[in-house]
């Protein structure tokens, strides 16, 4: 081939094709998790640009798209250099960025603010013109940190004594971000914790035994319907051979006892909007112009959008103020109203790719931390996704968590590509191509 | 540890991938329920949560006179109304509002009130408001966001207190109208909307109310108005009402209005003999209609509630009083009728002032006594005497026969909502079952000059007097005669012609020379009728004057009369000093208008006499024989 043929197939859609293969390659390293979430993102975008079209603009809200992109790029460029991280050193930080989190956790509760959406809680830190929720850095901390030590013992957690340690390493920050109050963030360190341990190779019956006084703590509110539920898990016990486990089995039943002994006290202790979200959650009309109403708003925009949606930017519950926080923590309501099922169907296919793609990448990489980084990685956003999309619809009562990636919100943006970048990099950490 | 096993780890994936599909379901079917099972509900919800209905209220028809001219239209007025909202906010915008509108705060706490009954309906705030709030509203429209203002029509009366009663007023419907049947198309009838409470307005409600419209605006959250919905057929513009044409002369009832003794209470009805329709209905005291529109207030209608004067009582077609002289034409109709008595003849008693019946003196109203009359000059000179007579020569079961038969006993029939009837004995019994005694054959003297249990409403005895204007029928009266309702029946006399040429010509005496009310001659006119002084409880023991009546009819010289007047004062006195100069003047008003000729202030002989000299049209009267002046105390 001549020089000039070469020169020829220079401008051949194959040749380039390959040339921008390639380059795509070396820069997000993993295409098909950073497309998706790219996707995502420009798609959040778009529908953040529609909640600002309301017919009383709120200038906060108006301009949130731009504002959006912006942190798109500054997420990109740490997306960039996160993922140039090796993973061994990822490894050696774990440690300590865990503990910068628990700080920055307990410098919030001192010095930190309420912001925008929760502006009653303490979870914001100001430093000059930034803004930032130190619980999204604790998560990250707490995923290395449970993926480091998990990854360090030889075998899988098979005794519930031996889930002891990671559930205190997540209790610590879940219990300090309980404290500010937010409890939307705190069910994301829940889900790290058990994607965490299963990834782990802990039995499913051992961490269903490590939920159990969940459900007890909300069954105790009637005492028959909780004492049939002890009467199960002893059961359950006794099948599983208690006598090879007794001490663990003592614990559970304590612990179910405990819980439902302190679900009481626990219910009162909580903020009375924290129980108008749970008890609404149960029937939104028991309060349908308080705290029921954000709910059945979001039930009524999603619920008209009907199959095929009003059209982008035409949804009416949003352009006249019923729907709440439209461009936060509601943003889905905006895509249910104004894109119908179908496009919330493509928006879950989306997320649902997202997700079993960490797993997938799970499931190929060899070294245990990089694996446990992914899982955890996984079960933060599987939380974050269903809670924040299932509270639309009265399928979870509703806590002030974001959506990922398409939920207006700069440092979570962040945070999240951030996670990305982690993610790609234990992904691909073995190959040759990231030098 | 075992997690380098890729077989392991495919296992855990397939579990996760499996949790992740199940999540996703759940989701996907959660939504699944919302967006394509309920979808229809939600989708109705929506609209629900941002379109606001608001009623727009339909103009009642136009009323006219039987000249085209308006009694009653429609002005543009401005409702100020708050859409349905938390009671909070209610009450902020009805504090914000107040300034405005001048509301104090009992009336911002009943409008609350209102709102509270009536959750879920736009309150109406002000239904009449003033121009100049109006611009202020729309000048800061941001400011009251949650404000509608509704162009609304308003009633406007042209006639005002001259027409009070005969069109009656308007008013917001109450809860009881709202259950009766005439108001039972909700499409039409809901609370807030405005009907005929009394009168024509309340006669011809069903033609006189449009049906009114909607319209739909759509509003955010916190309720404030986003725009007019357009994307709907639901937006229905207001039809309005029928318009209506009276038989009414508006400038009649005005005229009548104006001359009508401020300070008296009665009544003045002018018909048309030709068909019995209605010229003017008046009662004083009157009201003016105006008062009622958007809403009447307090202490105006302790006013109108006022027992002593009551001036919302229609004494046109409810007040019943002793009709006393003017009813001695029916007594005369009845005789004639019957063939008791010629008209050439004369009774066997001549007046000497008293007739002696049984063991009691019956007196005639002049002491000095009228000697020997016959019928026209007893008409004439209203000869108590005579009719004595003439009663007994009917027999007292005989006239009970004859005027239940006419109808004295019975209602007129005019389209108004309500009408007393005549209260006449039908038969003897009437004594036994009211007074306690069988009635002696001397019943009949005080029936035969108008007195006794005998008492007739104005419109009633207008209506006897239509029956001598023409042949002896009288149809009903109807103020609107093209209306619906079929007209009720009429009267029949049953009189030849001759008799009612004889009570015609006797009716002309009266305001000849030397008749009881020859001061109101009119110079282009005939003018018959019958004076009237009836007895009242007051009266009858001295504590106030008798009532005054005059039953006239006039026309042109030589020619049928083309209008039928009855007046009605109470406590007036006599009939020929207070009553007549009304009849008069309302005829000769109307008739002049008729004809096309200039109304002038000189229009009754009174007039000319009191400003110049002695008419030329007017023949002098012969100096009467006894040389008491004439005219004062006539009965």
């Amino acid at each position: 081939m001549g020089a000039a043929a070469r020169a020829a197939t220079e401008w051949l859609p194959l040749g380039r094709g390959r040339a921008v293969r390639r380059l795509l390659r070396v820069w997000v390293v993993d295409p098909p998790l950073v497309l998706l979430v790219l996707g995502l993102t420009l798609f959040g975008v778009a529908m953040i640009y529609s909640a600002g079209q309301t017919n009383v603009p709120e200038p906060a809200v108006v301009g949130a798209w731009r504002r959006q992109l912006v942190w798109l790029v500054l997420a990109l460029v740490a997306f960039t250099a996160v993922s140039r991280i090796p993973l061994r050193w990822v490894e050696w930080g774990a440690v300590p960025a865990y503990a910068v989190g628990l700080v920055l956790l307990v410098a919030t509760l001192v010095v930190g603010t309420g912001a925008g959406t929760a502006a009653g809680t303490r979870s914001w830190i100001v430093l000059g013109p930034l803004r930032f929720q130190p619980a999204e850095a604790a998560k990250l901390g707490t995923i290395l940190m449970l993926a480091r030590y998990l990854a360090r013992r030889d075998m899988a957690p098979a005794t519930l004594r031996e889930l002891v340690v990671p559930g205190v390493l997540v209790a610590l920050p879940l219990g300090l971000v309980l404290l500010q109050p937010d409890l939307g963030t705190a069910q994301a360190f829940v889900g790290i914790l058990f994607a965490a341990l299963f990834w782990a190779g802990t039995p499913l019956f051992l961490l269903a035994l490590l939920a159990s006084p969940l459900p007890a703590l909300i069954l105790a509110f009637d005492n028959r319907i909780w004492g049939v539920y002890i009467v199960l898990v002893l059961g359950a016990l006794y099948l599983w051979r208690y006598r090879l486990f007794f001490s663990e089995s003592i614990a559970v039943v304590v612990a179910n006892f405990a819980a439902g002994t302190v679900s009481r006290p626990l219910w009162d202790s909580l903020a009375s909007y924290q129980q108008n979200r749970i008890l609404v959650f149960l029937d939104p009309q028991v309060d349908p112009r308080g705290a029921g109403y954000h709910l059945i708003q979001s039930m009524v925009a999603v619920g008209s959008g009907g199959l095929w949606g009003k059209g982008f930017l035409e949804g009416t519950q949003k352009r006249y103020d019923f729907l709440p926080e439209q461009h936060t923590d509601f943003i889905f309501s905006v895509v249910g109203e104004e894109l119908g099922y179908l496009g919330v169907l493509a928006a879950l296919l989306f997320f649902g790719l997202l997700l079993a793609r960490l797993v997938r990448l799970a499931e190929r990489v060899a070294d245990p931390f990089a694996g446990l980084i992914l899982l955890g990685i996984f079960g933060a956003w599987m939380v974050h996704i269903f809670v924040n999309i299932g509270m639309t619809v009265g399928l979870v009562p509703v806590t002030g968590i974001p959506l990922p990636f398409v939920s207006y919100g700069g440092s979570f943006l962040l945070m999240s590509w951030v996670a990305v970048g982690l993610a790609v990099r234990a992904a691909h950490d073995d190959e040759r191509s990231l030098g | 540890m075992s997690l380098d096993h890729p077989l392991v780890r495919q296992a855990r994936s397939r579990v996760a991938l499996i949790g992740l599909g199940v999540v996703f379901v759940l989701l996907g079917g959660a939504f699944f329920r919302l967006q394509v099972l309920q979808a229809t509900d939600f989708v109705m919800t929506a609209r629900e949560n941002r379109l606001r209905r608001i009623d727009l209220p339909a103009p009642r028809g136009t009323i006219y006179d039987r000249y085209g001219r308006i009694i009653a239209d429609n002005v543009p007025g401005y409702a100020v109304s708050l859409l349905p909202a938390p009671q909070d906010s209610i009450r902020a915008s009805l504090e914000r509002l107040a300034p405005v509108l001048g509301l104090d705060p009992a009336q911002r706490e009943r409008l609350l009130v209102r709102a509270r009954r009536d959750r879920g309906l736009p309150l109406l705030v002000d239904g009449d408001a003033a121009l100049e709030a109006i611009a202020v509203l729309e000048e800061n429209r941001v400011d009251f966001p949650e404000v509608v203002i509704d162009a609304r029509p308003r009633r406007r009366y042209f006639g005002g207190a001259a027409v009070g009663h005969v069109l009656g007023y308007i008013g917001e419907i109450d809860e009881e109208e709202l259950a009766e049947p005439d108001y039972r198309d909700r499409s039409r009838y809901d609370r807030g909307v405005v009907v005929g409470k009394t009168g024509i307005e309340r006669e011809y409600e069903s033609l006189l109310q449009g049906t009114p419209g909607t319209r739909y605006v759509e509003v955010d959250a916190r309720g404030r108005i986003v725009g007019d919905f357009l994307g709907t057929s639901d937006n229905v513009p207001a039809l309005p009402g029928e318009d209506i044409r009276l038989s009414l002369d508006l400038e009649l009832q005005e005229f009548i209005h104006r001359i009508f003794p401020d300070t008296l209470n009665g009544a003045v009805v002018a018909l048309d003999p030709a068909d019995g329709s209605v010229l003017a209905l008046y009662s004083a005291p009157s009201f003016d209609s105006n008062e009622f529109v958007g809403g009447i207030d307090e202490a105006r209608w302790a006013e109108l509630n006022d027992p002593e004067r009551t001036p919302l009582y229609n004494r046109a077609v409810l007040g019943r009083f002793a009709p006393a002289s003017t009813w001695k034409l029916a007594s005369a109709a009845i005789a004639l009728d019957l063939g008791v008595v010629r008209p050439d003849e004369r009774m066997e008693v001549p007046c000497r002032g008293t007739y002696t019946f049984g063991n009691r003196v019956w007196r005639c109203w002049k002491r000095d006594g009228h000697g020997s009359v016959d019928l026209l000059e007893a008409i004439q000179h209203s000869c108590d005497v005579y009719f004595y007579q003439l009663g007994l020569r009917v027999g007292l079961q005989r006239l009970l026969d004859e005027a239940t038969r006419i109808g004295f006993s019975r209602p007129c029939g005019i389209d108004l909502p309500q009408e007393n009837p005549g209260i006449f004995p039908q038969g003897p019994d009437y004594w036994e079952r009211v007074f306690g005694y069988t009635p002696r054959e001397g019943e009949v003297l005080s029936l035969a000059i108008g007195q006794g249990p005998n008492q007739q409403t104005p419109l009633k005895m207008a209506q006897f007097y239509v029956a001598i204007a023409r042949d002896g029928s009288a149809p009903a009266p109807r103020i609107f005669p093209d209306g619906p309702a079929p007209p009720a029946e009429g009267w029949e006399l049953n009189l030849s012609q001759e008799a009612l040429a004889t009570m015609r010509e006797g009716l002309r005496r009266v305001t000849a020379p030397g008749g009881t009310a020859y001061l109101s001659s009119l110079e282009l006119w005939d003018l018959f009728g019958k004076t009237g002084t009836g007895q009242n409880p007051l009266s009858v023991r001295g504590l106030a004057e008798d009532d005054a009546w005059f039953a006239g009819m006039a026309g042109p010289r030589g020619g049928d009369p083309e209008v039928v007047v009855v007046a009605l004062v109470q406590h007036g006195g006599g009939g020929s000093a207070v009553a007549a100069p009304i009849v008069a003047k309302a005829a000769d008003f109307y008739l002049r208008r008729k004809h096309l000729i200039p109304v002038t202030s000189t229009q009754t002989l009174r007039e000319h006499i009191m400003t110049g000299p002695w008419p030329a049209w007017a023949p002098r009267p012969a100096p009467p024989p006894s040389g008491s002046p004439s005219g004062g105390g006539v009965r």
